[in-house]
């Protein structure tokens, strides 16, 4: 028992060995590998249209895969059975890039609909569960009775997150969170991603294209090209980085902008 | 790693101390709440209160918030209740659950009897703007209608082959084979029921005035509200849900025109067309169970059908094809541009497009039955 412990914190928590992921005749991912550390914040670019969301749907099971492996939590998703892998699904958490809430429910039903499946516990506790979070991802208790078609751009991604953290993952997976927002709440929004995974001690897997949200908020850089990741490291080392995409990417007119 | 939780009371003095040892996590929720209910009740009124939070072997937010809302009931009067031992890695978590105020959820929908009446009465009422709201889009269509009249090119050809293609081409498979089979039915009915008294031979009367006048239109407008009223809706539905309908008017067409319009016109150019086959496939349904069935050879059905029959039922019928078809469009498209954000409101609003649809279109058929007959066609 205490040994399996001890290899489930120095392995890392998502480990993506020879993905081969094609569409038609088209190769999206070529023979990928990638692991995610355990606390991290891995900020995940590359080009548009190279594979960044595909990835993500492939680790959490939307997206069928030709070849390879994945291994999350230390679960092969492939050999695992249906109790590991609904085990799994409970400890990881989505933010889809439009928000998927469920239109026909309320914000608090929305971010209770896990709890309730997953869960026994009293009404009492979800409700009050459910302003802990909305708390958290910095909304007020108001929102909980509105429809996600009452919400802004800003407050969907908000109430998202809050649903992706009901259940307390250890794991999220954010596509493109900051998309869409004004660059003060992109801000507040890599913020809240910071706290919540210094609190909460989340692991988080975040495709992103926003420069400020890898600057400020990312603990390591992957990037996606060509169907394999071209570079992994820290901002230093992405900045160093020969690569013509990541020159083009780090010492552009906008990333110029960013560092000042 | 995981052990279960437990909450234990120690003795010290006038102090109340709580001693939470083990993984007050998700899963052990229902456990925790027990506990921390048990707790509560403890209160007394010591000097000071301590829950001793060293042990706790994994924290997340709901043990955060159960031990919150411990702190917070058993803290009374000047006496507060203190969170002790709390190590680095827990904190934050801590610190941030305290700013969460409990307010409790108010449960705003109940059913009562005075709200059933309220939206039967609502109900009731809304049927004056429903048929109001059909009114306008008729309007808005003709009134399109005849600008496209006007100025031909802005006309949408290739969408309104598209719809043709989709209500019309598509439909006739599924619209002949039931026709087909309606037809049957009625003709082995007749035979069955006239043979009685050796009245064989009516049925070739019943099958062609009841085809020709009614069945046949009426059952294929229902066909077709069904098949593709509700699909203009949830089309419609889903454009205005994604804003694509608020995309179009700012760009400065008019989705009447360019949406609504070629919807409209390939219903009704649609219907007849669907109509007749649909007539045509009883008739020959009905022919080949009086051969096979009845014993009335092909001949002596024609025969009968041409004394029996005359263009007047023919036209009878075909004429109420194109006013069903567009009150079925017109409906299936109010319905679509209605539907708000929810997936809830697309499928409520399509079903609302079939039944209206259906309802309107026997209801129009009343009126021109007692049109026809006052005209005596």
């Amino acid at each position: 028992m205490a040994k399996e412990a001890q290899s489930e914190i120095q392995n890392p928590i998502i480990r993506v060995r020879d993905i081969t992921v094609q569409f038609g005749a088209t190769r999206v991912l070529d023979g990928l590998n990638l692991d995610v550390k355990r606390g991290e914040i891995l900020g995940f670019v590359g080009p548009s249209g190279a594979g960044k969301s595909v990835l993500t749907r492939t680790i959490i099971g939307l997206v069928p895969k030709v070849a390879g492996s994945i291994e999350v939590f230390g679960v092969d998703l492939d050999s695992s059975n249906t109790s590991q892998r609904r085990n799994v699904e409970r400890r990881w958490g989505v933010l889809f890039q439009q928000g998927a809430l469920f239109s026909s429910l309320t914000v608090r039903q929305n971010i209770q609909f896990p709890m309730r499946e997953y869960l026994r516990v009293s009404q009492r506790l979800m409700d009050e569960i459910t302003m802990a979070k909305l708390t958290m991802v910095g909304l007020k208790p108001e929102v909980a009775e509105r429809f996600p078609s009452e919400l802004s751009g800003g407050m969907i991604k908000r109430v998202a997150l809050a649903r992706a953290l009901s259940l307390d993952p250890d794991l999220v997976f954010l596509d493109e969170p900051t998309s869409g927002l004004d660059p003060i709440g992109a801000g507040d929004f890599d913020e809240l991603v910071r706290t919540l995974q210094r609190t909460l001690g989340l692991t988080v897997f975040m495709v992103t294209h926003d420069l400020d949200s890898l600057y400020t908020a990312c603990d390591r850089i992957a990037v996606l090209g060509n169907g394999k990741i071209i570079a992994a490291g820290s901002i230093a080392d992405m900045q160093a980085s020969q690569h013509p995409w990541l020159r083009q990417y780090f010492h552009g007119k906008r990333a110029r902008a960013v560092m000042g | 790693m995981s052990s279960d939780p437990k909450l234990e009371r120690i003795a010290k003095g006038n102090a109340l101390a709580l001693c939470a040892t083990g993984t007050w996590t998700a899963s052990f929720a229902p456990v925790l709440e027990r506990m921390v209910a048990d707790a509560e009740k403890l209160a007394g009124s010591p000097q000071s209160i301590f829950i001793d939070v060293s042990e706790v072997a994994k924290l997340d937010t709901f043990g955060a918030w159960l031990i919150e809302r411990l702190r917070r009931s058993l803290t009374h009067g000047a006496v507060e209740a203190q969170i002790a031992g709390l190590s680095a890695n827990y904190s934050s978590l801590v610190d941030e659950v305290r700013r969460v105020r409990a307010t409790p959820v108010v449960e705003t929908s109940t059913v009562t009897i005075t709200g059933m009446l309220e939206q039967i009465g609502r109900a009731v009422a809304g049927v004056g703007g429903t048929v109001a709201g059909l009114i306008d889009m008729l309007g808005a269509v003709l009134a399109v209608g005849f600008r496209v009249l006007i100025h031909p090119r802005s006309f949408r050809l290739t969408s309104t082959v598209h719809h043709m293609e989709q209500v019309c081409w598509r439909a006739v498979p599924i619209i002949v084979l039931i026709t087909f089979l309606i037809g049957c039915i009625i003709a082995q009915q007749g035979i069955f029921h006239f043979r009685r008294f050796g009245a064989d031979i009516f049925v070739v009367d019943m099958l062609g005035v009841l085809v020709l006048r009614e069945i046949g239109v009426l059952l294929v407008a229902i066909m077709v509200a069904g098949r593709s009223g509700s699909a203009y809706t949830a089309e419609l539905g889903s454009m205005k849900m994604r804003e694509e309908i608020d995309a179009l008017r700012t760009m400065g067409f008019d989705p009447i025109e360019v949406l609504v319009l070629p919807r409209m016109l390939a219903l009704v150019l649609a219907l007849p067309i669907l109509a007749f086959l649909g007539a045509m496939a009883a008739l020959y349904g009905g022919g080949l169970v009086a051969w096979l069935y009845g014993g009335v050879d092909p001949e002596a059905f024609l025969l009968r059908l041409r004394d029996a029959i005359s263009i007047d039922h023919f036209i009878v019928g075909i004429v109420k094809a194109p006013v069903m078809a567009a009150v079925i469009g017109i409906v299936a498209c109010v319905e679509g541009l209605a539907v708000q954000g929810s997936a809830e409101s697309l499928g409520q609003h399509t079903t609302a497009s079939v039944v209206k649809g259906i309802f309107f279109v026997i209801v129009m058929d009343g009126v021109f039955a007692i049109f026809f007959a006052s005209i005596g066609m």
